[in-house]
């Protein structure tokens, strides 16, 4: 089965799922007054819902011709282990890394840590240049955002504060 | 009129005065670049500086640069990185992007720049002349004409309907509708979908998923493919920037319609830029002719033009409510009013007959701003195209580095950032099986607002039978349902026409 119409039937599980709830888990805590409105909160997901399951179901069945010309431009997923996939996770990695870093660790620190590493991993060699390079961009963009624009981002590592 | 005309003249071309617009331009340019950082934030941060300037002509003087400078930044960043960071700039990156892939980022910069300075001075012309007029217009559109319009907005996504794609493009749209239904609405002040998760309580951010849908893949993909980053030649090429004769006959009557079309639909309050260049890029596409209407979404001059005149043209057009009746139109427009309220100035229907000076100076600085960014981003653009020209183990950290900022700025929460790498993730799954995901992203957008309005109309009417009572309503519905169904029966005429002459050969 192609990649397209397994995501047909992931969308499929998500949108009866998601039916599911609109048409028998939610009216159930619906404020009796609320019931004589013409319009409930489940309705309009309860349309979306259906519609949702009909055309993922619609692509799961191939009703509709594939197109003949597929984008040269874009990357083919059967071929998928030629590319630098394992660079693409790690950064992956590394930004949900940064997600849980920023907090704890602090803006600065951790701004600095994400572009320094992934630099690397692109194969950046050139530290002399990168570190002093992400050191600026890091305090720049803090000093923009906080200092200038008054938007708050705790610098440093918690323990610091 | 016309004396109002040279009061507002007389007080934007002082020497302090232009020295704001200037100030202002740059400041909105640099910092809406940052995708998280739209003209609104922007301007909210502004305030107290141009409240403490004190001179209400001066400080509105001043925004009106801030605004100016910030929807131009916006578009910068979807064009050269595909990360739109405002809702009305979704629609730029369609068609910008690509056209910066094929190394004409300084071109794409170039029309857009130019489609925003017409799009804004047209707007600016009309706001002069048509403010008092227009303003009860707005108020005959109710919140059965405001889906509909909705629903035509929706129908933008028939532009991503090729052949084969149909399907597509639906499920991806009602899968964007789907995650608008998260978090608390507006009308029924009740969770839903939120799974008890206390971060959905609010719902996705729209940077987030922007991110995610567009800066992301294509960041990931840039790394995937290393061939990719330096294809389509040079990037960040500069000798493309001027745009030919031929091009600008191409899109001079396009900026001129939308322009037009764009400050009308900005008028309505609450309709705004976003729909405004949904709209401006689905018409365009529909009337272009067939062989145009193939490039759209691969770097079309038009399809690039109509969104950026329509946006800036439906900001300056959400100003006539604001000024006129004292109703802000848009998040933008609310913080202006803010803005005028601290600075002694109320809008309303007397500030035309009470302060003539304020109105008109407020007009002629909305000019004098959009003359000025032009001015000054002329000459800027080889500089800004050279972003591109970056080494590649630069650009992609600092790329998945903004993406990362600008969820994160807007919102102040690092599971906002989790969410960015997990639909990062899936739209770049997506992307490999071919699914279109600008339709999710405008399904999201408008599916908000269309809700809401649905049901008030619901409310309003005990029902649905609002849609055969307002004859506006019909009308428009019927226009988003010619909209969607267009395109595909001319894509069968022409399959039938080749057909045809495939078999008489």
């Amino acid at each position: 089965m192609a990649l397209d119409r397994w995501i047909a039937l992931v969308i499929l599980a998500v949108s009866l799922s998601y039916g599911y709830t609109a048409f028998f888990l939610m009216d159930a805590g619906l404020p009796p007054f609320m019931r004589f409105n013409p319009i409930w909160p489940s309705t309009f997901p309860k349309v979306i819902a259906v519609l949702a399951a009909i055309t993922s179901l619609a692509i799961l069945l191939g009703f509709e011709k594939k197109p003949a010309d597929s984008d040269a431009d874009e990357i083919d997923f059967s071929r998928l282990w030629d590319y630098n996939i394992g660079q693409a996770v790690f950064l992956l990695v590394l930004m949900a890394g940064y997600a849980l870093l920023l907090r704890p660790a602090g803006f600065l620190l951790s701004t600095l840590l994400f572009l320094v590493i992934s630099a690397a991993l692109l194969g950046e060699r050139r530290f002399v240049i990168l570190v002093p390079v992400a050191a600026i961009a890091a305090g720049g963009v803090w000093y923009l955002v906080q200092q200038t624009l008054g938007i708050y981002l705790s610098p440093l590592p918690t323990f610091f504060n | 009129m016309l004396d109002g005309i040279w009061v507002g003249l007389s007080t934007a071309f002082s020497f302090s005065n232009l020295l704001m617009v200037i100030g202002g331009c740059l400041i909105g340019t640099f910092i809406g670049m940052l995708p998280g950082l739209g003209p609104m934030s922007i301007i909210a941060i502004m305030i107290p500086v141009a409240i403490s300037i004190g001179d209400p002509s001066a400080a509105l003087i001043l925004l009106a640069g801030v605004y100016y400078g910030a929807i131009f930044g916006g578009s910068t960043s979807s064009i050269l990185i595909n990360a739109p960071g405002v809702a009305s700039t979704v629609a730029t990156s369609f068609d910008g992007y690509p056209l910066a892939r094929q190394g004409k980022a300084g071109k794409a910069l170039t029309v857009a720049a130019i489609a925003s300075f017409a799009g804004g001075s047209i707007g600016a012309i009309l706001l002069m002349i048509f403010a008092p007029a227009l303003a009860s217009v707005a108020l005959l559109f109710h919140s059965a004409e405001y889906f509909a319009l909705m629903v035509v907005g929706l129908s933008a996504i028939a532009a991503f309907a090729g052949s084969g794609q149909v399907g597509k493009a639906l499920l991806m749209t009602l899968v964007g509708l789907m995650m608008a239904t998260v978090g608390e609405g507006a009308l029924f002040n009740q969770p839903r979908f939120t799974m008890g998760i206390l971060d959905l309580q609010s719902g996705f951010g729209f940077i987030t998923l922007a991110m995610a849908m567009f800066a992301l893949p294509e960041a990931l993909f840039l790394v995937l493919d290393p061939s990719r980053s330096n294809s389509g030649g040079s990037s960040g090429d500069i000798k493309d920037l001027r745009i030919t004769k031929a091009e600008a006959k191409k899109i001079a009557p396009v900026i001129g319609r939308q322009s037009i079309q764009g400050f009308l639909i900005g008028v309505l309050p609450g309709a705004g830029a976003t729909i405004a260049s949904f709209l401006g890029y689905a018409v365009e596409r529909n009337i272009a002719p067939k062989e145009e209407q193939a490039e759209f979404g691969k770097g079309s001059v038009k399809g690039l033009a109509a969104p950026e005149s329509a946006n800036n043209a439906a900001c300056t057009g959400s100003f006539v409510p604001l000024l006129t009746l004292g109703i802000p139109g848009s998040g933008t427009t609310a913080i202006l009013l803010g803005a005028l309220i601290a600075l002694n100035v109320s809008p309303g229907p007397r500030l035309m007959i009470d302060q003539p000076e304020i109105f008109w100076s407020v007009i002629i600085s909305m000019y004098v701003g959009n003359v000025i960014l032009l001015i000054l981003n002329l000459p800027l653009i080889p500089y800004i195209a050279k972003v591109l020209a970056v080494p590649r183990n630069y650009l992609i950290p600092f790329i998945l580095f903004f993406t990362l900022m600008g969820a994160y700025i807007g919102q102040n929460n690092a599971t906002e950032l989790l969410m960015l790498v997990g639909f990062g993730v899936c739209a770049t799954l997506l992307r490999f099986a071919n699914y279109p995901l600008a339709p999710l992203l405008i399904g999201f957008i408008l599916g908000s607002m269309l809700e809401d309005n649905f049901s008030r109309s619901m409310q309003l009417y005990d029902g649905i039978s609002f849609i055969m009572e307002r004859p506006m309503t019909m009308g428009l519905l019927a226009l988003a349902a010619i909209l969607v169904v267009l395109p595909t029966i001319r894509a069968r005429r022409v399959r039938k026409q080749e057909l045809e002459a495939a078999e008489s050969d």
